[in-house]
């Protein structure tokens, strides 16, 4: 098989490929967040079928796919906020840093300051821009009010708004468009310095420009952080993915360097599924 | 007959029917405002009755119903808001949750005079507390508690779940994401519940009757311990067990006890609005 891109930079990755591991997955030799073998069940439907996936660090993993497929619930059970649903079933190992972050006592909500998330919707707390920015500092017990204003404006400039709301810091947070809503929850997750960063479908409710801010931000922000994503359609997965994994009824398809997977994906329903015969 | 007729018509039944809910507030207001005005001076409010209650004021009465609503509060509300969060934030459907909450359905649903029993028994005799403030703040607490409870759970409830996801998402725990975000934005529904629950505390006879009422006692509460007189209760005394009670008295004396009502009524409404023009969804 050709592998049509020279830019990889996932040698580890393309080595497991070229070995024709059976089960398609993602791998490499040092990942940020390792998924092992993951199932999972809600209410006795399974939702998540043995899904094996290295997440490096630094770098753009889209996780795409029909509806349906498990990528928001894998989300989920990165920064364990599926805890808070009842009902429900796990089998296999999520490590982070080598760490599995089901242990008996780990501490869950340091795991989610080290795992950050962003929602489908915008979803600014009660209050101002400033207080949406430094909620989870204060709540991590950040008193000192010039590191909380220097939170605010590393993590509003990472997110590509800073320039756009310096002036309103104590304007309510739901006085911004919705596309600067979405940047500011991007904030609001960077302002704990995360080492992940999740983002369900971010873009799904912006228009074209500020979905193309939101993007542009991506390339700023895998300078630093292990970035996993859920794009709203394949044209976005295409954009931004360094790697891409393809989920479908709950498994795992295909994963690989962001082009091959877009360009000439190995497996038929890859295939199917990116040239836009089904989804 | 055409569809606009049909329509004008159902409209007008309609507002004819909620109508129908205005006139008697306003006959019962309007009569008690009419008959009890001329009794109302500053005299009656602020001096003792004396007289066989005839003569003089209600002062006593006014004060011991604010006490015991201040009373109930202070049990009330703690307790019931607690519930409310439990039951609503931490609690999950199990066995004793279901029994929780059919015992508050049913609290809701006992006459009010069993209450007066149970807190005869349960207050003033067995914890010896005697007939006074504190055996009648309890027992009028415990026939508020369902009320706060159930409608400060409803409001917890309205608070989108999106917020709480939101505040784990960002390391906090489960009681930071209530106390910053959830009991905020709960709290004008709370304090509605909270406000609908004293008043009726502090119009209820029958709950004090037995707990802490004075038939007559010309002289203000000193301790918690002390028995005193109470607005709803003198007012059923002298209606009913006092011959030849003018009945501007009577009049003036239910027109207090509404107007107090409706001001707290008032007050709460001007809380309410404040917290909620503070919100934002």
């Amino acid at each position: 098989m050709v592998m049509p891109n020279a830019r990889s930079t996932q040698g580890a990755m393309e080595s497991a490929t070229a070995r024709g591991t059976r089960r398609l997955s993602c791998s490499s030799d040092d990942p940020k967040v390792r998924i092992d073998g993951l199932s999972y069940w809600y209410d006795g439907r399974q939702s998540l079928n043995g899904v094996t996936l290295d997440i490096p660090d630094r770098a753009v993993t889209v996780l795409f796919g029909p509806a349906g497929g498990g990528k928001t619930t894998l989300m989920r059970l990165v920064n364990r906020l599926n805890d808070m649903v009842d009902g429900t079933k796990m089998t296999g190992r999520i490590l982070l840093d080598s760490e599995d972050i089901y242990a008996p006592g780990v501490d869950v909500t340091r795991l989610r300051r080290r795992v950050g998330m962003v929602f489908a919707l915008p979803l600014p707390l009660p209050g101002t821009v400033r207080e949406n920015v430094i909620y989870g500092p204060r709540l991590a017990g950040e008193r000192r009010q010039a590191r909380l204003s220097e939170i605010t404006e590393r993590s509003l400039t990472q997110a590509a708004l800073w320039s756009e709301v310096k002036d309103r810091l104590d304007q309510p947070a739901l006085s911004l468009s919705g596309g600067q809503q979405q940047r500011l929850c991007i904030a609001r997750s960077l302002s704990l310095e995360p080492e992940v960063l999740l983002l369900d479908e971010p873009t799904s409710g912006l228009d074209p420009i500020s979905t193309a801010k939101v993007e542009e931000s991506l390339f700023e922000l895998k300078l630093h952080y292990a970035v996993v994503i859920v794009p709203h359609s394949v044209q976005q997965a295409a954009r931004v993915a360094d790697i891409a994994a393809f989920f479908l009824g709950g498994e795992l398809v295909e994963c690989g360097d962001g082009p091959q997977v877009f360009t000439a994906p190995r497996n038929r329903k890859t295939e199917d599924y990116v040239t836009g015969r089904f989804g | 007959m055409n569809r606009a007729l049909a329509q004008r018509l159902g409209f007008a039944l309609l507002g004819l029917i909620a109508m129908v809910v205005v006139i008697p507030i306003l006959l019962v207001i309007g009569v008690i405002v009419v008959r009890g005005i001329g009794a109302i001076n500053w005299q009656f409010l602020s001096t003792m009755p004396y007289g066989g209650m005839k003569q003089g004021g209600i002062l006593p009465a006014i004060i011991g119903t604010l006490l015991l609503t201040l009373g109930t509060a202070i049990v009330a509300v703690p307790i019931g808001v607690g519930g409310a969060v439990y039951l609503s934030e931490y609690a999950r459907d199990t066995r004793l949750t279901r029994a929780i909450r059919l015992a508050i359905v049913n609290l809701a649903g006992i006459p009010s005079i069993v209450y007066g029993l149970f807190g005869l028994g349960m207050f003033v005799l067995f914890f010896r507390f005697g007939t006074s403030i504190l055996a009648g703040s309890l027992t009028l607490a415990i026939m508020t508690l369902p009320v706060i409870i159930s409608t400060s759970e409803e409001a917890l409830r309205a608070v989108p779940q999106e917020f709480r996801t939101v505040s784990a998402s960002l390391g906090g725990t489960r009681w930071q994401g209530i106390r910053t975000i959830v009991l905020p934005q709960a709290l004008p529904g709370i304090i509605t519940g909270v406000i609908l629950g004293l008043l009726r505390a502090a119009g209820e006879t029958a709950p004090i009757l037995f707990t802490v009422a004075a038939f007559y006692l010309p002289r203000l509460p000193r301790s918690p311990l002390d028995q005193t007189m109470a607005l709803p209760y003198h007012l059923y005394v002298i209606s009913t067990q006092v011959p030849g009670m003018p009945l501007s008295v009577q009049y003036g004396t239910a027109l207090v006890l509404l107007g107090l009502v409706l001001s707290l009524n008032i007050v709460a409404s001007l809380i309410r609005r404040y917290f909620r023009s503070k919100r934002q969804w």
